[in-house]
């Protein structure tokens, strides 16, 4: 068992009168492939978010790495439901850009990262005109670039043929077999079956179980899972 | 970092020309209406054209603030930049940079037509317009990138923004008319108004600085 590398303590966050996250607590550990499953509206983007550095708890502690997420940035990869790409822009000048952002050009590992996802480097023509799946696709390959040690994806696979979700889930499979500590939000639970170390429920703001097989968890009075 | 910003946000221009042609035209319409509405003397002109120009680029600038942050909530691309270990006044600079380029742009296309337009001559030291423009177009535009970052996530922004800043501009404003007309008339110096342009942007430069982090990171 691995030590936990990600600490959530008590953490609520209220937007307004509203309580997104009602005193959530947690350890994740480092090498471990966590599904995030839960209805829509149970605080499953937010906790994303606050761990992203996103969203600043309105009470409680997050650390990652013994850190607040804003200074673990360099090891936190963070993949939204919008693409945070710039659709004016190629996929290789996006990710050369958002490259420099971690203090370098990385020509070469810009290419190898759309290679991984399954696109050509060579695409000339800007994001705006990719397919829905295309841009899921290279939106990944921008988290995963500067090859943090923290990756938070938010329906990564959401209007991604099956085909190609299944190839992303084997890329992440690969990245958590090579040490990474993955986290997915997902509908399609069913995708990261016998590949998710741990399927995380959440419910009205809180972690209400935490299984290690899809089945325990689908047992629970959602359709979200199935 | 900087220049990366700055080199994306003039790359994305050039491809949608969005700020510029938005500009472009409303200056220029400022210019033909204005030039039709009054039958100016030269030397009349010479009294009402500073502030009838820098009105004008006033007005198109605002355009193309609320054009520099809107870029980056398409798609929320600005999240990918809050999550970077990148720091928020590279950003800053890097935008107000940005546009201190597209409205310089402006002026350099614009002035020849209020000369034009205005039958226009120098009376003053000529050179002396070349620090009234670029310190004036400066505290146009620090304060504006400024100011539409911080109104990028209201709902109504295209208000929110002359709302902000024309009130905090008035100094600036002034500095640059003042300047521009003294220097057109040649009746009195500008070096007052000059130095004034120049403490102003020292001040909210480095206010805007110091404060813009809190901005990029507000929810």
């Amino acid at each position: 068992m691995s030590a936990p590398i990600i600490t959530v303590r008590d953490v609520i966050k209220q937007f307004g009168r509203f309580a997104a996250l009602r005193g959530v607590t947690a350890e994740f550990d480092a090498g471990r492939f966590h599904a995030i499953l839960g209805e829509n509206g149970a605080g499953k983007t937010t906790l994303l978010r606050a761990l992203a550095g996103l969203a600043q708890p309105t009470r409680g502690e997050i650390l990652i790495f013994g850190k607040s997420p804003r200074e673990a940035c360099r090891d936190i990869g963070y993949m939204a439901h919008p693409s945070l790409l710039y659709d004016e822009m190629s996929g290789m000048e996006n990710l050369r850009y958002f490259a420099g952002l971690y203090g370098t050009t990385w020509h070469a590992r810009c290419a190898e990262v759309i290679r991984a996802v399954g696109l050509d480097p060579e695409l000339t023509r800007p994001v705006g005109q990719y397919s829905q799946g295309m841009r899921q696709r290279m939106s990944l390959a921008r988290a995963i670039l500067h090859d943090p040690r923290v990756l938070l994806l938010d329906e990564p696979f959401s209007n991604v043929d099956v085909q190609s979700a299944r190839a992303m889930v084997e890329l992440l499979k690969r990245m958590c077999d090579a040490g990474k500590t993955i986290f997915v939000i997902t509908h399609q639970a069913q995708l990261l079956e016998g590949v998710a170390d741990e399927f995380v429920w959440m419910q009205a703001g809180q972690i209400v179980d935490r299984t290690a097989s899809l089945a325990r968890a689908s047992g629970r009075e959602s359709g979200d899972a199935q | 970092m900087t220049l990366a910003t700055l080199v994306k946000d003039i790359r994305l221009e050039w491809r949608s020309k969005d700020a510029l042609n938005s500009m472009l035209f409303f200056s220029l319409l400022v210019v033909v209406i204005f030039s039709f509405s009054f039958d100016p003397l030269a030397e009349e002109s010479r009294h009402i054209v500073g502030g009838l120009i820098w009105v004008a680029f006033l007005f198109a600038a605002v355009v193309a603030l609320n054009q520099t942050w809107a870029r980056e909530l398409r798609n929320q691309v600005l999240d990918a930049y809050r999550v970077s270990p990148a720091p928020a006044n590279a950003l800053f600079l890097a935008k107000a940079l940005g546009n201190f380029i597209f409205v310089s742009v402006l002026e350099a296309l614009m002035t020849p037509l209020f000369v034009i337009f205005y039958n226009l001559r120098v009376l003053g030291p000529a050179w002396q317009l070349i620090p009234v423009a670029l310190l004036g177009t400066w505290a146009l535009v620090v304060n504006g990138t400024f100011f539409a970052a911080m109104s990028v996530r209201t709902r109504s922004r295209e208000l929110m923004l002359p709302l902000l800043l024309f009130p905090i501009s008035i100094p600036a404003v002034l500095g640059m008319v003042a300047a521009t007309t003294s220097i057109l008339t040649g009746e009195e110096s500008a070096h007052f108004w000059i130095v004034l342009l120049l403490t102003y942007d020292v001040v909210f430069t480095t206010a805007c600085l110091a404060l813009f982090n809190m901005i990029l990171h507000a929810e």
